[in-house]
């Protein structure tokens, strides 16, 4: 090859190595975020460190001796290798390790380092072919352009398109080959070249098949996460549905948060649905908030005099599942295919604020509320609503979290029930799974009635419903702000008390 | 390696992203591929006005009476003269929509507003805006102690606001973060005076500052106030706290346009000092939102008005003849043809620097102010294909502190959905960083791009991806947003003299209070109909 030709080769690698040396630091930088939240400070740490980095591996530069071709050729294997596969380690390892910074900033620097020391290197290699002027002016030009080329792809095609597992895999390749094509257009300069070649390849093969893998590395990750075998993962619209079961369990995670396990959901829709179900002989037609793995429903169904029941649930990835997926209909008893049920999925707060017909009980059956989005469903304002489609003599009930963990946000959603003009009964269970429970019986009037409890239960009996209703000292009522949309209080508690709670 | 160190440093922006898509707009990239226009207040008829080229008058109506301008103020006033049992009645509005700077827009993701965005609730004095309140539905009922209960979808859902200062977020805008202990004192300080004020009354019994203006105190020690600026104040009173000053700024930005050193210490203590209101549901200093803002009030009272109102009509001429009455001549913008109204009397609801050119004839000579000072505002509008940052932190208001603009609105926030996604925001900022008319001129002369380039790339710094999720950004630009309280204004003879009817017209505009609220507009929208109809038997036909 001509002596131009090597120089414009071995400048497109100033580019190529300029991209992918900017890409693993925007790959660690929005990792960082992701897994560990707060983009702003994780970004400029990142940023920080790989520049220090990049500063020793160009310090380091100049203890490189003998054939420094060579030495290039390494580091660019070793790049691919590294950078190109950090995304998929850092994953990987996110449920694992105990110090997930360490192992973040510890590739970071070695990648850096490793970046630092290419352009200086290459300077060396070009000086003999250039006029230094030249050198000088054509390595930053094209180091520059490499850059920009990154930050208009990572954003634009790769982090949309390949995601960034993917993407860091396919630039280790660009790495790789750029080491690869320098060992064939310079064979001369190198010597003995059969090593060099033989590990370029096996880099490429590896990260080849990294690419391909990609998708499998991230459900892996993620079952990582879960201590059963992860048999459904998939994420709709509204959030990550994860399936997970071992020999005798099955458990359902809704963006990470257990929803219920087969072992001992029974005792928590039992208790749900009976306590206030039970009492109203004359009931015909349920409502059901929520709820979408038709659990509830299942529990309401034993009841032959409903007539009807609507189930109105946000994610209709979470009803179809519940209607379809074997395991899953074993356990609601097909409750989601009864004809006496009907699916709506709509957002329940807006479908509530239309609605003029009459339901003789309402199964609130939200997410605890932990961000401001679920908040909402708890306030006065929705809780009014609610009233307005109970029909004289009902009643609703409201899944209200774990009033021994969370105390004032259980009594939070007793004062919000109060100042929305219902009487309460407030009672709790206790799910092994979950812990404490509580929940909220809330109607117009005080209920009446004795329980008449149906066929088959497990768990509920006449006894065990009469110890529901009893708080011992440490659950027992404390004065809370009333939950509103304009503050939010019940948020606050939650998070409050759950933060305290899991550290 | 100097030159990607250089390559990220040089694009100086604090971090990450922020960095990298900074540089793709300085490339010309982002900013120039988001569609969208710049809007205005219809300035070509505003030129036509300065330049006198108008069709003749082709045509003569007559009302009993007419109502010049469908701001709030205008469409308060002719509410009012609807409810008193004016029957012949006529509101001219020069754009093609009610509102003046409380108009909005709406499209396929959200409404929004373009100006007034919010109202507190009202205040001990605001009496007439609580009666309002009351009558549209948005106070419910009544607490048993007295205490208005609020419409709960109307109030500001929480979290209402919160300030980004060095990369982080903290809730509510009063700075804490990072703020360090003696400035935090000296803020504790300024507001625990402001409280003082709040509960201040004069020798009169008034309060020392209350809505409307004109029902606070006049004594002198409080009027004094009126002769310094802001900025002076705070020196005097020794606050020296930087983010105090900033916190002072923020505020006298957002009402008036101008910052502390700007506005008196009267105006500026007013914004702290002058609401009180009680509710049953929510804490004092609440305020009541829509997705449109006050565009929702603007409906509210044109619906009250009916149909009488005609837009895209440019008022040129009111003449006061010595027959009686007043002839209004006003060119119909769809047809370019002048036309007449002839009516016993007017409430003139145009901005003053507008409508004294406007006037001829009439008792004494038409006065003129030529000092007024209005503020210039830009906002833009953005629709977003997904909400900046987490959902779960997004506030209502989403200030930054380092930045010459007050941050963005989000129109969604009252919105019930549990997963909303698209948005759109609205971004304000005043344009005070030179004389107002330096900053118009400026203002006029940039382009789509160069608006778009800066807006983003100031977003972009509390929120890295948001520039690749915005689907459209338009910019309005306001020429004369807001008067602008500036020392002696509110306590001189100035306002004084606006306020004071010119034989059969009536004047009604927030520039005659020196404060551009809502309460003041609404306000004083009553105040001219009601001077109007006390005179109704001696006011002659045109
Ligand atoms: C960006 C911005 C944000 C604001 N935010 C708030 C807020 O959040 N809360 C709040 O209370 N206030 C806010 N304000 C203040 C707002 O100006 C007042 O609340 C109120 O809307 C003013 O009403 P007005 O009737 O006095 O004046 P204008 O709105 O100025 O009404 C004057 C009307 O006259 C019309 N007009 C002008 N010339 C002619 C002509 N020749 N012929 C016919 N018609 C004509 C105009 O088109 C306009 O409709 C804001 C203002 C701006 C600009």
């Amino acid at each position: 090859m001509s002596d131009r030709g090597t120089r414009l080769l071995l400048l497109a690698s100033v580019f190529a190595v300029a991209t992918c040396g900017l890409i693993y630091e925007l790959i660690c930088g929005t990792l960082a975020s992701y897994l560990l939240g707060d983009s702003v400070t994780q970004f400029s740490t990142v940023i920080g460190v790989y520049l220090f980095a990049m500063g020793i591996g160009s310090y380091l530069s100049r203890f490189v001796q003998g054939n420094v071709l060579r030495m290039f050729i390494r580091v660019e294997y070793l790049i691919g290798v590294v950078g190109g596969s950090a995304a998929a380690i850092l994953f990987l390892c996110f449920a694992h390790v105990s110090s997930f910074r360490v192992l973040l900033y510890g590739l970071i620097v070695v990648v850096g380092t490793m970046v630092g020391l290419e352009i200086p290197l290459m300077l060396r290699i070009l000086k003999g072919r250039l006029e230094f002027k030249e050198l000088v002016s054509k390595v930053f030009t094209f180091d520059y352009i490499g850059a920009l080329a990154a930050s208009l792809l990572f954003p634009l095609l790769l982090v949309p398109h390949l995601g960034l597992v993917r993407s860091g895999f396919l630039f280790g390749i660009v790495n790789a080959a750029v080491g690869l094509c320098a060992v064939e257009v310079l064979r001369r300069e190198l010597g003995g070249t059969a090593g060099l070649r033989a590990a370029g390849w096996t880099a490429i093969i590896l990260l080849g098949a990294g690419f391909a893998a990609s998708d499998r590395i991230m459900t892996w990750s993620e079952s990582a996460t879960y201590v059963d075998d992860v048999i459904y993962a998939r994420s709709s619209p509204y959030q990550r549905v994860v399936l997970t079961r071992s020999t005798n369990d099955l458990r359902l995670y809704l963006n990470g948060n257990l929803q219920f396990s087969s072992r001992d959901e029974y005792r928590y829709h039992e208790a749900l649905v009976h306590a206030g179900l039970a009492r109203l002989p004359q009931a015909r037609r349920v409502l059901i908030l929520g709820g979408g793995d038709g659990l509830a429903a299942r529990e309401v169904l034993r009841y032959p005099g409903i007539e009807h029941i609507t189930l109105v649930d946000l994610d209709p990835s979470v009803t179809g599942l519940f209607s379809r997926q074997e395991n899953l209909v074993a356990l609601n008893g097909g409750a989601l295919s009864s004809p006496k049920l009907q699916i709506v999925n709509a957002d329940a707060f807006a479908w509530l604020r239309g609605r003029t017909d009459q339901f003789d009980f309402v199964v609130v059956d939200f997410p605890d509320p932990s961000n401001f989005s679920v908040g909402k469903l708890y306030t006065t304002a929705f809780f009014d609503l609610a009233r307005g489609v109970l029909a004289p003599g009902g009643a609703m009930v409201v899944q209200c979290t774990s009033p021994f963990v969370a105390r004032k946000s259980f009594w939070c959603v007793d004062a919000t029930l109060h100042a929305a003009k219902f009487v309460t009964e407030p009672y709790h269970v206790y799910v092994p799974s979950f812990g404490e429970w509580g929940f909220i019986l809330a109607s117009r009037e005080p209920l009446g009635g004795v329980w008449q409890l149906p066929e088959g239960l497990r768990y509920l009996t006449p006894q065990t419903l009469a110890t529901l209703f009893a708080f011992p000292p440490d659950m027992g009522p404390v004065p809370t702000e009333v939950n509103r949309l304009n503050n939010q209080a019940l948020v606050r508690y939650f998070e409050e008390e759950w933060a305290h709670y899991v550290h | 390696m100097i030159t990607r160190r250089e390559f990220l440093v040089g694009s100086a922006c604090a971090a990450g992203l922020a960095a990298l898509s900074g540089c793709r707009d300085r490339d010309g990239g982002l900013a120039s591929r988001i569609p969208g226009e710049i809007l205005g207040a219809n300035s070509a008829a505003g030129h036509r006005l300065r330049t006198g080229a108008l069709p003749p008058v082709s045509e003569t109506i007559e009302a009993e009476f007419v109502v010049l301008g469908g701001g709030v103020a205008g469409l308060s006033a002719a509410r009012q003269l609807r409810r008193s049992g004016v029957n012949d009645l006529l509101l001219l509005e020069l754009e093609d929509e009610i509102g003046g700077n409380a108009r909005s827009g709406s499209n396929a993701v959200s409404a929004y507003p373009w100006g007034a965005h919010y109202l507190p609730l009202p205040s001990e004095e605001s009496v007439e805006v609580a009666a309002w309140l009351e009558e549209i539905g948005l106070i419910t009922g009544r607490a048993a102690d007295g205490a208005p209960i609020f419409d709960e979808y109307a109030l500001c859902a929480d979290p209402m606001e919160r300030l980004f200062h060095h990369g982080a977020w903290q809730e509510g805008i009063v700075p804490r973060l990072d703020v360090p202990h003696a400035e935090r004192a000296q803020i504790e300080g300024f507001l625990a005076r402001m409280d003082r004020w709040r509960t201040t009354r004069g020798s009169d019994g008034r309060r020392a500052f209350a809505i409307p203006v004109d029902r606070s105190s006049r004594d002198t020690a409080f009027l004094d106030l009126d002769r310094v600026t802001m900025a002076d104040y705070l020196k005097r009173e020794g606050w020296t706290s930087e983010a105090l000053r900033w916190y002072v700024d923020y505020c006298c930005r957002d009402d008036y346009g101008a910052s502390a050193d700007a506005v008196s210490a009267w105006a500026g203590i007013h914004y702290f000092a002058s609401r009180n209101a009680r509710a049953a549901n929510a804490p004092s200093s609440a305020v009541l939102t829509w997705p449109e803002g006050n565009g929702w009030l603007a409906r509210q009272l044109q619906q009250a008005v009916g149909t009488d109102i005609r837009p895209k009509s440019l008022v040129w001429s009111i003449d006061c003849p010595p027959s009686g009455g007043v002839a209004v001549d006003f060119l119909d913008l769809a047809s370019e043809r002048s036309i007449r109204v002839k009516a016993r009397g007017a409430v003139c609801a145009l901005p003053r620097f507008i409508a004294q050119r406007l006037i001829h004839g009439g008792p004494g000579a038409v006065a003129v102010f030529p000092d007024l000072v209005y503020s210039p505002w830009m906002v833009a509008n953005l629709t977003l294909r997904q909400l900046p940052g987490s959902t779960s932190a997004l506030a209502w208001d989403n200030v930054p502190r380092e930045s010459r603009s007050l941050g963005y609105v989000v129109a969604t926030h009252q919105s019930l959905a549990s997963h909303p996604r698209k948005t759109v925001i609205t971004y304000y900022q005043p344009l005070d960083d030179v004389p107002p008319q330096q900053a118009r001129e400026t203002a006029l002369a940039r382009t789509h791009e160069s608006w778009a380039g800066q807006i983003l790339a100031d977003l972009q710094r509390m929120h890295p991806d948001l520039p690749a999720q915005t689907a459209r950004l338009d910019v309005w630009l306001w020429g004369h947003a807001m008067i602008r309280p500036v020392p002696g204004f509110i306590s001189g003879p100035t306002r004084r003299r606006m306020q004071a009817p010119h034989g059969p017209l009536a004047f009604a505009h927030s520039d005659m209070s020196g404060i551009s609220i809502f309460e003041e507009a609404f306000t004083r929208g009553i105040d001219a109909a009601n001077t109007l109809l006390a005179s109704r038997k001696t006011l002659s036909p045109a």
